[in-house]
């Protein structure tokens, strides 16, 4: 077992530079990162769908959005970025016209 | 007194960065989100042990941008906070620097009301921003002053605490601050509003957020926002600020002077699983105790031209 773990060292990401001690700085400082938790869209089990026809650009669910993911695109409609979002479902809770409705990951792909 | 604020008056940049450690759905997150951008760039926070530690993540990687953050101690956020301020003082970089505490309520309600406490004895010019989810939620939901009566932790007798949650901003009164005010996650604009006049005044601001925690209140990640409305419209959590001496109800808690207007408390236990073994009696307790913090409320002198 142990043996396994010692060999995988090389190959898994590598999240510091250093390779010990000796190496760091002496202060321990952490800089900003999209995904530092890595993709949190893996965490969703219901997706927000955006609905054009009813959306009335409120900004409701941007002002709302606890991760900051819904984004205001070029044609003033909002969009969602998938990669990062985690699905509670705010958006389409809060929503006053109900143009956000969540659907399950498997009825896509 | 804070202005109001519209929805598009909300700048779009973002300091939060997506993808960090929060749990799905959580208040904090919102509040963190909004309370930044109004704050600006130019911020140094001090952090203690707690969720937003979690938010900050590990070493290497963090998930707030362009804003300095300094992790601390758990009793220390208040004392980090001051001096930095003096530091400040020091370079002539007082009035384009804000100083921010942010701490959980256990990091202010317990463990670090003494740091607080000197800090603003001293009249440090600095923000404290306490977030409440009423119970250390970083460590697996452990019993802490500011848990309210009858919720159920892990460190709590099976039929819930038996005690009442510690009034906070009274005590931050008492200390005659220019600047306390209470908020709710469910409301940005009015977090946005109140940290914007925090930030113009000069001396100890103290503001005190409620912040509602799907797993350890026990409901779905999508009823955060309904959760916290209901905390402000069952009256449960005055929404208020206080400049100066001078206090004044803020917009959604205003029609509740009246308690026909206070939508009955019913609602707002019956929906969380901390509240599942709540007797009659307890709840009529609560009663009880909403009229009473009310009928302090109610003492105060309210400029009522604003009512």
């Amino acid at each position: 077992m142990w043996k396994i773990i010692a060999e995988s060292k090389d190959k898994r990401p590598k999240l510091q530079n250093y390779k010990n001690w000796k190496e760091l700085t002496p202060i321990p400082i952490s800089f900003p990162c999209y995904g530092s938790m890595g993709e949190t869209g893996d965490w969703r089990v219901f997706r927000p769908v955006i609905d054009k026809k009813k959306c009335t650009k409120c900004g409701f669910c941007w002002m709302y959005c606890p991760e900051g993911v819904v984004q205001k695109s070029e044609d003033e409609f909002f969009i969602i970025d998938y990669t990062y979002c985690k699905g509670c479902g705010i958006c389409a809770k809060e929503c006053p016209v109900k143009a956000i409705e969540m659907k399950r990951e498997s009825e896509f792909e | 007194m804070a202005d109001k604020v519209k929805l598009y008056d909300i700048p779009e940049e973002e300091f939060l960065l997506p993808g960090n450690r929060m749990c799905s759905g959580c208040g904090l997150s919102l509040i963190y989100r909004t309370a930044l951008k109004a704050l600006g760039p130019n911020t140094i926070i001090t952090v203690p042990a707690s969720c937003l530690t979690v938010l900050h993540g590990m070493q290497g990687f963090t998930s707030v941008d362009k804003i300095s953050v300094l992790n601390t101690p758990f009793a220390t956020v208040a004392a980090s906070a001051s001096g930095i301020e003096a530091a400040l003082e020091a370079m002539g970089k007082d009035d384009k620097v804000t100083c921010v505490a942010f701490a959980g309520d256990g990091g202010t309600t317990d463990i670090g009301i003494q740091g607080l406490s000197g800090a603003a004895e001293r009249k440090t010019n600095f923000i404290y921003a306490c977030y409440d989810n009423e119970a250390y939620m970083n460590t697996g939901v452990q019993r802490s002053g500011s848990t309210p009566y009858g919720s159920i932790t892990t460190t709590t007798p099976i039929y819930g605490k038996t005690e009442h949650k510690k009034n906070m901003p009274k005590i931050l009164e008492a200390h005659d601050i220019p600047y306390v005010a209470t908020s709710c996650a469910a409301y940005p604009l009015d977090i946005y509003a109140k940290f914007k006049r925090a930030k113009e005044i000069k001396g100890t601001k103290y503001i005190h957020i409620l912040s509602p925690c799907p797993p350890g209140w026990g409901f779905s990640t999508k009823d955060t926002i309904k959760i916290g409305k209901l905390a402000v419209e069952t009256g449960f959590w005055p929404l208020y600020e206080i400049e100066n001496g001078k206090f004044l109800l803020s917009n959604p808690s205003k029609r509740l002077l009246d308690p026909a207007k206070r939508k009955p408390i019913e609602l707002y236990l019956s929906v969380q699983k901390r509240f599942k073994r709540l007797s009659n009696e307890q709840i009529e307790e609560y009663k009880r105790y909403i009229n009473q913090s009310w009928e302090y409320i109610k003492s105060k002198n309210i400029t009522t031209q604003f009512l």
